[in-house]
């Protein structure tokens, strides 16, 4: 099963009872606070996913990790690499 | 000049026995031997060029390979003590976004797809490469979407990424479409 297969079976199964639920289709007769309640369910699950997407993305590029350390130490590599290589008779 | 003539480099390439390095920098080669034994000659380091990392930092692929035997031992920004270095942040929230999004379609049990650091066992890296069709960098996320397709164990291990030094890097809008229509491809293919 592909990913997206995958999706499309998850998005029909939830999609399908919530068409249950809030359109009464197989004639449940379900109390009236479940309809009220599941009506406007995917609306409020794609906001919630949004601000959810926010969040996360925002954290991790708030905490994103800056390597200063890395950086000296690549820069201290290329200044003994050049002296090697120039000892060495390389022109640059 | 710069990073490609005194860095370690492997370009991915599937001939080489063992892992094999253009050392340049004696202290570099000292830390390095000591693993080469360790490792039996049964790993290949893919690394690509475009980006820098001290040759000490594969002695820790090696040391985290044989610490669960993994099939593959990937490199990460994103976890751990990992990072980057001069990032802006427009390119950091790029990253970012696009590895969200990648995390949310395809489930790969891997933080890190785009990262370019990678310690394959010889043979899982044969049937990888025999079955992955793209090319370019979705070539890497697909090696590691296929290798979760065919359950090989992943390890991770934190890297500090600093670009380069010499010429430029690439982010531009090829890139992006190029990255949306891989991302697409291996949603729907895989």
């Amino acid at each position: 099963m592909t990913k997206l297969v995958e999706w499309l079976v998850g998005v029909t199964a939830v999609l399908v009872s919530w068409a249950v639920v809030s359109f009464d289709l197989l004639d449940l007769s379900l109390p009236e606070a479940y309809r009220e309640v599941a009506l406007p369910m995917p609306l409020y699950l794609l906001v919630s996913f949004g601000c959810y997407s926010l969040a996360t993305v925002g954290y991790r590029v708030a905490t994103f990790n800056d390597c200063e350390d890395a950086a000296k130490e690549l820069q201290g590599q290329i200044k003994e690499a050049k002296e090697d290589l120039r000892k060495k008779g390389l022109k640059f | 000049a710069g990073n490609e003539l005194y860095a370690a480099h492997v370009s991915s390439c599937l001939c080489f026995e063992r892992i094999s390095l253009i050392f340049l920098q004696r202290l570099v080669l000292k830390q390095f031997s000591l693993f080469c034994n360790y490792c039996e000659n049964n790993c290949v380091s893919v690394f690509s060029p475009s980006s820098s990392q001290s040759l000490s930092s594969e002695s820790w692929f090696l040391w985290k390979q044989s610490e669960g035997d993994f099939d593959l031992v990937s490199g990460t920004r994103y976890k751990g003590d990992g990072g980057v270095y001069g990032w802006d942040l427009r390119r950091k929230l790029i990253s970012r976004g696009a590895n969200f999004l990648t995390q949310v379609l395809l489930r790969p049990g891997a933080s890190d797809l785009t990262g370019s650091f990678r310690l394959y066992k010889r043979p899982v890296l044969e049937t990888l490469v025999s079955r992955c069709v793209s090319k370019g960098y979705v070539f890497q996320m697909e090696m590691i979407v296929r290798a979760r397709q065919l359950s090989y164990s992943v390890g991770e291990v934190p890297i500090s990424f600093v670009d380069r030094v010499y010429g430029e890097s690439k982010l531009g809008g090829n890139e992006i479409v190029s990255f949306v229509k891989g991302l697409i491809t291996l949603f729907a293919t895989t």
